[in-house]
């Protein structure tokens, strides 16, 4: 084989960020979402900064969630309505890269982005300076472990018609350990309490993804491709 | 003289979609320097079976073997040498035709922007290589494709419909690279209505509805 497999993983990588940033408004729609969301909740409830910093972790971590399945659904969706999916999966690389890569794609134009913008929501939600750090942290573990599972129900869902409903339905019930940890360790930081606990277990649910959902999303995606 | 265990062989595949046997035993053997042509009536099971000899379906019975090896056992060795072209472009509509080129080629094999042109320029659309594909005309996305399969450097073609969308000269044009590749040692699997003149070794193959 003459293309190494860190070469052909950088190349889809790069592919697949050329193809995001060639459509601004599908790379900000997720991002603008959680910002409306959350800026909702001060709008609606009364302003009292005691109020919304008990809500505040509840209020992000929904929204996060939310905001991450509406890039979801186009993981595999576009490539394979234009059957360069097909090709992809005849290039002659392990499949399983190609998955890791776009994975890796789809984290980093909404997962991470969604990190970068997280303390716009914070000083919305009135959480101190002080716990962002633990907000961003939790936040990166749980959007990471959001893009693979979503991986799985995306590529479980990829050949159905209105697959998107079913891939919230896959992928929701999965996230809900993220949503219970992450809020808690936002929690914590807010009210001054050691988050460590809740933090090591949303890297430990990472780590456990990251290493065993991409043989799961490749054999979703091999079994849709059928 | 070449031997079956050069090419690809396929033995007795049946396939079944839902409860409709789409291929009843389909057994052909194909080797270097040979075109086999695959026509039949709509629901044939025509791109069922390139489907299946490009390894994207596994067929329920029956093998499919490329140069004596089963092909799901050495899947990335055979899809390297492979290069298949659906009966849509598979052209991404925001990248440029270059740039789809370039992304697809880039998995398989090291080629210089100039190359990529060159094979552009082959299938008659090098003054498309920098506008979006989504631009295109069938026609051209069609030229496209083509020219991917040429930069793919790949022995073993399996083309569905190429001459889809093209006119005179593409037809032309397609037979000629088709006849060139034959000649030079490569094998082609091709799905048209029209019956393909070519001065090599052309098989038939005609799947029944």
């Amino acid at each position: 084989m003459s293309v190494g497999a860190w070469a052909a993983m950088s190349l889809i990588l790069r592919r697949e960020l050329c193809l995001s940033f060639r459509r601004p408004g599908q790379l900000l729609q997720p991002l603008v979402f959680f910002l409306i969301v959350t800026t909702l909740f001060p709008l609606s409830l009364s302003p009292q900064l005691s109020l919304l910093r008990d809500m505040a972790p509840g209020v992000l971590w929904v929204a996060a969630l939310l905001s991450s399945l509406l890039s979801l659904d186009s993981l595999f969706k576009s490539d394979a309505d234009d059957g360069t999916l097909e090709q992809l999966a005849i290039c002659g690389q392990e499949l399983g890269l190609i998955v890791i890569a776009k994975a890796l794609a789809h984290w980093l134009v909404s997962g991470a982005a969604l990190v970068i913008v997280s303390p716009i929501v914070g000083v919305a939600l009135g959480i101190p300076t002080s716990a962002f750090a633990t907000m961003m942290l939790s936040l990166a573990f749980g959007t990471l472990t959001l893009s693979w599972l979503g991986a799985i129900g995306a590529g479980l869902t990829v050949g159905l018609r209105r697959g998107n409903v079913l891939l919230s339905l896959i992928v929701l019930p999965l996230a809900m350990p993220l949503l219970i940890f992450g809020a808690n360790a936002t929690d914590r930081a807010i009210g001054g309490a050691s988050p460590a606990g809740a933090l090591y277990f949303l890297a430990a649910l990472c780590v456990f993804t990251c290493t065993l959902a991409p043989f799961a999303a490749t054999a979703a995606l091999r079994i849709s491709l059928e | 003289m070449n031997s079956a265990a050069d090419g690809l062989e396929v033995d007795r595949v049946h396939v079944w979609r839902g409860d409709r046997h789409v291929l009843k035993g389909v057994s052909l053997a194909l080797r270097p320097q040979q075109l086999l042509q695959v026509s039949g009536p709509n629901g044939a099971g025509k791109t069922t079976l390139l489907r299946v000899l490009c390894g994207l379906l596994r067929p329920e019975e029956g093998t499919v073997a490329w140069r004596g090896q089963p092909i799901h056992k050495s899947r990335a060795q055979f899809h390297a040498s492979l290069a298949y072209s659906s009966h849509d472009a598979a052209l991404k509509g925001d990248l440029t035709a270059l740039e789809n080129l370039r992304f697809s080629i880039g998995l398989r094999r090291h080629l210089a922007s100039a190359e990529l042109r060159a094979s552009l320029g082959r299938t008659g659309v090098e003054h498309c290589a920098d506008l979006p594909a989504r631009v295109l005309s069938a026609g051209q996305r069609r030229r496209v494709a083509m020219a991917r399969i040429l930069a793919s450097g790949a022995a073993l073609w399996l083309l569905d419909e190429p001459f889809s969308n093209l006119d005179s000269a593409g037809t032309e044009l397609v037979s000629t690279l088709l006849a060139e590749h034959v000649r030079a040692g490569g094998l082609a699997v091709v799905v048209a209505h029209h019956e393909i003149r070519l001065a090599g070794d052309v098989q038939r193959l005609e799947l029944a509805a």
